[in-house]
């Protein structure tokens, strides 16, 4: 259980969470706030329910072409919770691969140590600026902006990246940070930001792409250093794999001369043979392909081709957190497709951007909440119907809906535990329970119900509730204008004959109310 | 202590806080269609799968027998107007017979600049790996396929591919590259985005077009 204590980390257990102050895993306002601006944008809303309702599709289709898809889960998931299980010795392993063939291994306790880091290693280059390939390491630790602080420019490469980038936004999606944009939104950044572009740029997607393609062409092919994330580790060679589409990745990894990869140190798996349940699952799952256009591997560092100098960071930043929560560090299993994103009902509406975490959606709101210590991220764990689309979606079977629900729990306790409990909510509860421990009371009560049809009389639902308690529940909720009868009074006056009319024994415990916040 | 050291004593610390299950290597269950299974069909159905996939996702694919290889490769080369080809050392020249323009050559030893690759009108090579039930293509760095530069600068890129080079799926395919530790590259089509609105567009930084010789 975690505890808020100004200016110190939180704890999870014995280990330290992600530290605040530093990278983009905390939001400036509660998701129910920031959640409320996103609805009222319809055209966020139009964009958004286009972007998902066509990755749904694809995926669906390229799902149901494979026959063992649901062997290839459960082999992902035994594999990430196998390989979770054995973390130090395949991180040492790695470790030891990747600086045996050239390489050199770094490793940051947090995301400020991370960004030193990089900024050190791109200093000793003597190169003020750097070419990036979309990765979410970077985007968690905020590493643009320490560079920007270090007077070293970072170019986004990645399509959607470099539209983020240049509409001065947040990424909204782990896969496709810029899904928020529609193609005229798009041309009108790239009009008024890309200092090339020919003006007559229509909003052909094809025709976007071109513009993208001359406005980097030139910083590719001078660049000097570049910056990635990884996708997958292999630990028996020490192999790296950054999954892309456009080619972006290619060059990064390919032309300049030192390449600095950041990576979670979650994203191992143990042998090279394992990459033949990533490299179909992955793809599949995240732009809904049988198979990404481009794969790079590589180990360490290759004598005349590609990159001389290479290094790799290693980077905890509140995983190892996660790792000690049982019942909730399956989230690390994670290997970014964002397929649980595209199938969730409350992300389709509320976009990214109401996570406030660079991990938006369902992944985002179990992940998230437990790098930084639920306290930090507290209204995230709340952010979903717990409907259980992502987990059907998921590529490594992750649990989310019980995660979110252990989160709410731990989030319960630890308020309990600072005393803001029994708030509202509890006294609702023990009120409930007292009436509906005897028969009487909970007939009467029933009754009593039908004084709500004065609320309902306009619209024949009951929106905004006028009790100070209730409001709040009732703030995002219509309630049905309750019937005029009871059911009870109902079944009374039309079967009085059939004796007994006392009703079956009544419980004497509440069951509990999930998806309440307090 | 060390970042190194302090991180793995977290993940022990964490390890004892919430012992993780045991669940050897080797009991992983892998209950998918394995490298082993051969009950994919016969060949020449997996060279049309491949065909069809590649063919999906916007290869351009002709088809030829070792004979016509070098005709073949030159009517290519032609079609799409290939003044400056450039070629891994290691290719086979009789593959270029046919093909009366300049020819750049490219080795890890007498690498072209990236100027030189730039100004080239295409490049061809072999490949390692075709991977019939995704239509991709996989380069492993052999002599035959050059640096991964070569084949991501240039705007056109001709992949000549074997039979024996045609495999049914993504295990039987990693099964091959094992113990591959030369950089590879994974093909799947030209370049291309699914950035905008989802949609799949071909052509941003890669090679804008790739064409698939298939060699009976």
């Amino acid at each position: 259980m975690s505890t808020t204590m100004l200016g110190m980390p939180q704890r999870r257990g014995a280990v330290p969470t992600a530290p605040a102050g530093v990278g983009h895993l905390r939001g400036e306002e509660s998701f129910p706030d920031a959640a409320r601006h996103a609805l009222s944008d319809t055209q966020l809303r139009a964009n958004l329910g286009n972007a998902t309702r066509t990755i749904r599709a694809k995926r669906a289709r390229v799902v149901a072409e494979l026959p063992d898809w649901e062997a290839l889960r459960e082999a992902g998931r035994q594999l990430k919770v196998h390989t979770m299980a054995h973390l130090p010795d395949y991180l040492v392993q790695l470790e030891q691969q990747v600086t045996a063939r050239g390489g050199v291994v770094h490793w940051a306790r947090d995301a400020a140590e991370a960004n030193a880091i990089v900024t050190e290693l791109v200093r000793a280059t003597g190169s003020d600026e750097v070419v990036k390939i979309k990765s979410m390491a970077t985007q968690e630790t905020g590493l643009n902006e320490a560079l920007e602080a270090a007077g070293i420019a970072a170019f986004e490469t990645d399509l959607a990246e470099l539209i983020v980038q240049l509409g001065h936004d947040k990424p909204s999606h782990i896969l496709v940070p810029a899904i928020h944009r529609n193609r005229a939104e798009i041309r009108e950044i790239f009009l008024r930001e890309m200092g090339d572009v020919d003006p007559d740029l229509t909003d052909e997607p094809a025709v976007l792409a071109g513009a993208a393609r001359l406005h980097l062409r030139r910083k590719f092919l001078s660049a000097k250093v570049a910056i990635s994330g990884a996708n997958f580790a292999v630990a028996e060679t020490g192999t790296l794999g950054v999954v892309e589409s456009e080619g972006n990745g290619r060059m990064c990894l390919t032309l300049p001369d030192t390449l600095i990869t950041v990576m979670g140190i979650e994203k191992l798996v143990p042998r090279m043979r394992d990459l033949e349940v990533f490299l179909q699952l992955l793809p599949r799952s995240s732009t809904g392909e049988r198979m990404n256009p481009y794969t790079s591997m590589w180990t360490g560092v290759t004598p005349g081709d590609g990159p001389q100098a290479f290094h790799l960071v290693l980077m905890d930043n509140g995983r190892t957190a996660v790792l000690s929560d049982d019942q909730g560090r399956d989230a690390l299993n994670c290997i970014r497709c964002s397929a649980c994103l595209n199938v969730c009902p409350v992300y389709e509406r509320a976009g990214g951007h109401a996570y406030g975490s660079v991990y938006p959606g369902p992944i985002g709101a179990i992940l998230s909440p437990q790098l930084t210590g639920v306290e930090d991220n507290a209204s995230l764990p709340y952010a979903s119907s717990l409907c259980g689309a992502c987990y059907d979606a998921c590529p490594v079977k992750i649990d989310i809906p019980s995660i979110l629900v252990h989160l709410r729990a731990e989030h319960t306790e630890a308020r309990a535990a600072e005393r803001r409990l029994p708030g509202a909510e509890a006294a609702a509860m023990k009120a409930a329970s007292w009436v509906m421990a005897d028969p009487g009371r909970w007939t009467r009560a029933l009754r009593g119900g039908r004084l709500g049809r004065v609320l309902g009389r306009r619209r024949g639902v009951i929106g905004e509730l006028p009790l100070p308690v209730a409001r709040q529940w009732g703030a995002t909720r219509d309630l049905p204008q309750p019937p005029s009868q009871t059911f009870r009074d109902w079944w009374a006056t039309h079967h009085q004959s059939a004796a007994p009319t006392r009703p079956e024994p009544t419980p004497t415990r509440p069951e509990p109310v999930e998806g309440q916040q307090p | 202590m060390s970042a190194r050291s302090e991180i793995l004593a977290r993940i022990a610390a964490a390890h004892r806080t919430a012992p993780p299950p045991d669940l050897p290597y080797e009991a992983i269950s892998r209950d998918y269609r394995s490298a082993a299974d051969d009950s994919r069909g016969d060949h020449d159905q997996l060279v049309e799968l491949l065909v069809d996939r590649l063919v999906d996702y916007k290869a351009l694919v002709r088809r030829t027998d070792a004979d016509g290889l070098a005709d073949t490769v030159a009517a290519a080369l032609a079609d799409r107007g290939v003044h400056r080809l450039v070629r891994p050392s290691g290719l086979e020249g009789a593959w270029l017979a046919g093909y009366p323009h300049d020819q750049l050559a490219d080795s890890r030893d007498q690498p072209l600049s990236v100027a030189e690759l730039d100004g080239a009108d295409g490049v061809i090579t072999a490949c390692a790996v075709a991977v019939a039930e995704t239509g991709t293509l996989i380069l492993d760095g052999s002599a035959d396929q050059g640096r991964r530069a070569i084949t991501l600068v240039p705007d056109y890129h001709l992949c000549v591919v074997r039979l024996d080079q045609v495999c049914a799926d993504v295990p039987q395919a990693v099964a091959r590259l094992d113990g591959v530790t030369e950089p590879i590259t994974m093909i799947s089509g030209p370049s291309a985005t699914s950035d905008i609105e989802l949609n799949r567009v071909e052509g941003v930084h890669g090679p804008r077009t790739l064409e698939v010789i298939i060699v009976r």
